[in-house]
């Protein structure tokens, strides 16, 4: 197993790469990716015969085309398997129109429900997915199929970049947040769940009316909780619940969020060695893996 | 008779002090963390320019968004009341009142006697304040006043499509990114702007005849002029000094309040 991480700034998820050595590809029958262009990160993930391979999170740059690549060539890295190698490439996310070597494009909604099925298992019927610039909740059926969603790209609260504001004002690394949170004297006061912008100034004037960062950090997860179970209940949660995206990986809010609509969150499975970031793009190369099935079978009937 | 409005903002403190319902004296200060001990040193600021002392001062009336921290004033008035009243004095046949302060803004629907018929407000959202022009120019690395101007030279018309402020600041990021010229992206910023804005003037039932604006926003001519364009009205007044509205509106209903009352200043912030 091979690890890389590296932390510069407070506000985003340190990049990662993961890949299977033990795995042999050569003599494989299908290998395909999944690249996932978010707003704020991108991901690749590479399947050999329907099992993970590698996978790779980075920054998104300016331009969709590179971050794909980048992301690509980071799960590849080290290995002696190319793009070349690749069968099929799904691309998804909001940058999915712009991955130059995809073969067909899925929007991220039908992929990180395709991908939660697969991380956590059939038995999964809701997902919600907390990336960088949007929130959405997903009911599918035991597919990986969506049924309904429901989600809100229009306002910063209650997404990933909301989260991201609140470190950055407070000077917390993303990772610390969730746990810091706990770490509290006293009860938090209660803020407003609303503007991202005005979260940001009733931060520091929290902080400098004596308020401690924890007990502040406290308050910031609970209003992000608040915001989030609202769009939840407005979908309505049937068990079992998965939750996908970087604010996965944040217990401050996760917890409390479980809190607010009384349903836990399946956990996700540690020797998988998944990360609920990569969701999205592990369900565009499960897509990409029957596409080529698919495929190919259209070939063989052809000639 | 001398009384004084404070329009206590969540960015600035505005004073007018009226001697005689005639304004003598007007100051401003940021509000900061301490809005008390802020809107005592803008009502000393204000008795300064008017050649007068506190002590001179017979009626005090709070306003504004943090009012109620401020513990030395002999009434307090909604911003409602005193934006309505201000502009009312000002422009008589005013009938809507637009006022777009730095966090918040307000339309106000007035009779042909000043009282307020309806009103919307916007304070939930940073898009659609002042606060959301100040980013945005702070992404484009000018000035608010050349923010402002630059936009009025822009014959583009380039929708965005994010409404939140923070989704815009990353549009306007890749705008620059794409080359596109700054004074258009000035301008679609007015644009998305004003369209708030106008939403918000339609739900409190806009009255074309005569519409106002007040605010600091409204010292911004790009915004009025994509305001009037996003209104397609024939004009908008700006209020003269937009920004002292509330204040001046506090003001003069402490002249009618204060009036036949012996009332004082009462006590001074702890600290001041």
């Amino acid at each position: 197993m091979n690890m890389v991480e590296e932390n510069k700034e407070f506000w985003r998820w340190s990049e990662k790469v993961w890949r299977d050595e033990t795995m042999d590809w050569q003599g494989s029958e299908s290998i395909t990716a999944g690249i996932d262009v978010g707003s704020v990160s991108s991901q690749a993930v590479v399947m050999v015969d329907g099992k993970v391979y590698a996978y790779h999170s980075t920054r998104t740059g300016s331009s969709s085309p590179s971050s794909a690549h980048k992301a690509l060539d980071g799960a590849l890295e080290g290995s002696d398997l190319t793009l070349e190698d690749v069968h099929y490439v799904v691309g998804t996310g909001y940058g999915r129109v712009n991955v130059p070597f995809a073969n067909r494009a899925i929007t991220e909604i039908s992929c990180h429900a395709r991908g939660a099925n697969f991380m956590a298992g059939p038995s999964i019927r809701t997902i919600l997915d907390m990336g960088g610039q949007d929130c959405k909740v997903m009911r599918c059926d035991e597919n990986g199929k969506v049924q309904n969603f429901i989600m809100n790209d229009k306002c910063a609260a209650g997404t990933g970049r909301g989260m991201e504001v609140i470190a950055d004002a407070l000077g917390v690394p993303i990772e610390d947040i969730g746990s810091r949170s706990f770490e509290t004297d006293g009860r938090p006061p209660v803020v407003s769940n609303v503007c991202t912008v005005f979260a940001k100034s009733e931060a520091t004037a929290l902080l400098k009316a004596g308020w401690s960062v924890n007990n502040v950090l406290a308050s910031y997860c609970a209003a992000m909780a608040d915001r989030v179970a609202g769009l939840i209940e407005r979908i309505g949660v049937e068990p079992e619940f998965f939750i996908t995206g970087g604010i996965a990986k944040n217990e401050g809010v996760v917890n409390r969020v479980e809190g607010i609509i009384g349903v836990r969150a399946i956990p996700l499975d540690e020797s998988t060695n998944l990360d609920p970031q990569i969701a999205g793009a592990l369900g565009a190369a499960v897509f990409a893996q029957a596409l080529l099935k698919k495929e190919r079978k259209k070939a063989t009937h052809q000639g | 008779m001398i009384t004084a409005g404070i329009d206590v903002g969540s960015k600035n403190i505005h004073v007018v002090i009226l001697r005689d319902e005639e304004l003598v004296g007007r100051w401003v200060v940021a509000s900061g963390f301490e809005q008390a001990e802020a809107a005592w040193r803008a009502l000393e600021g204000a008795a300064g320019d008017a050649g007068i002392t506190v002590e001179d001062v017979d009626y005090t009336v709070g306003t504004g968004v943090g009012r109620k921290s401020v513990d030395f004033v002999d009434h307090r008035v909604t911003e409602i009341a005193a934006d309505a009243r201000g502009a009312y004095r000002l422009i008589p046949d005013a009938r809507t009142v637009i006022d777009v302060g730095a966090d918040e803004a307000r339309a106000i629907r007035i009779d042909e006697t000043g009282k307020v018929l309806d009103f919307a407000v916007n304070e939930k959202c940073a898009a659609g304040a002042g606060v959301f022009v100040e980013a945005m120019s702070r992404a484009l690395e000018v000035s608010l006043q050349e923010f402002g101007e630059m936009s009025a030279r822009s014959k583009e018309s380039i929708p965005m499509n994010a409404q939140c402020t923070v989704f815009a600041e990353s549009e306007v990021v890749s705008l620059i990114h794409n080359n596109v010229p700054k004074h258009d992206i000035a301008k679609a910023c007015h644009d998305a702007m004003a369209g708030r804005v106008a939403a918000m003037a339609r739900r409190a039932g806009l009255e074309e005849e005569k519409v106002v604006l007040g605010g600091g926003v409204a010292l911004n001519m790009g915004f009025v002029k994509a305001l009037q364009e996003t209104l397609s009205i024939g004009e908008i007044t700006v209020l003269p000094d937009p920004e002292f509205l509330g204040a001046l509106g506090a003001a003069i209903i402490g002249a009618e309040k204060g009036a036949g009352t012996t009332a004082g200043l009462g006590k001074q912030p702890q600290g001041a």
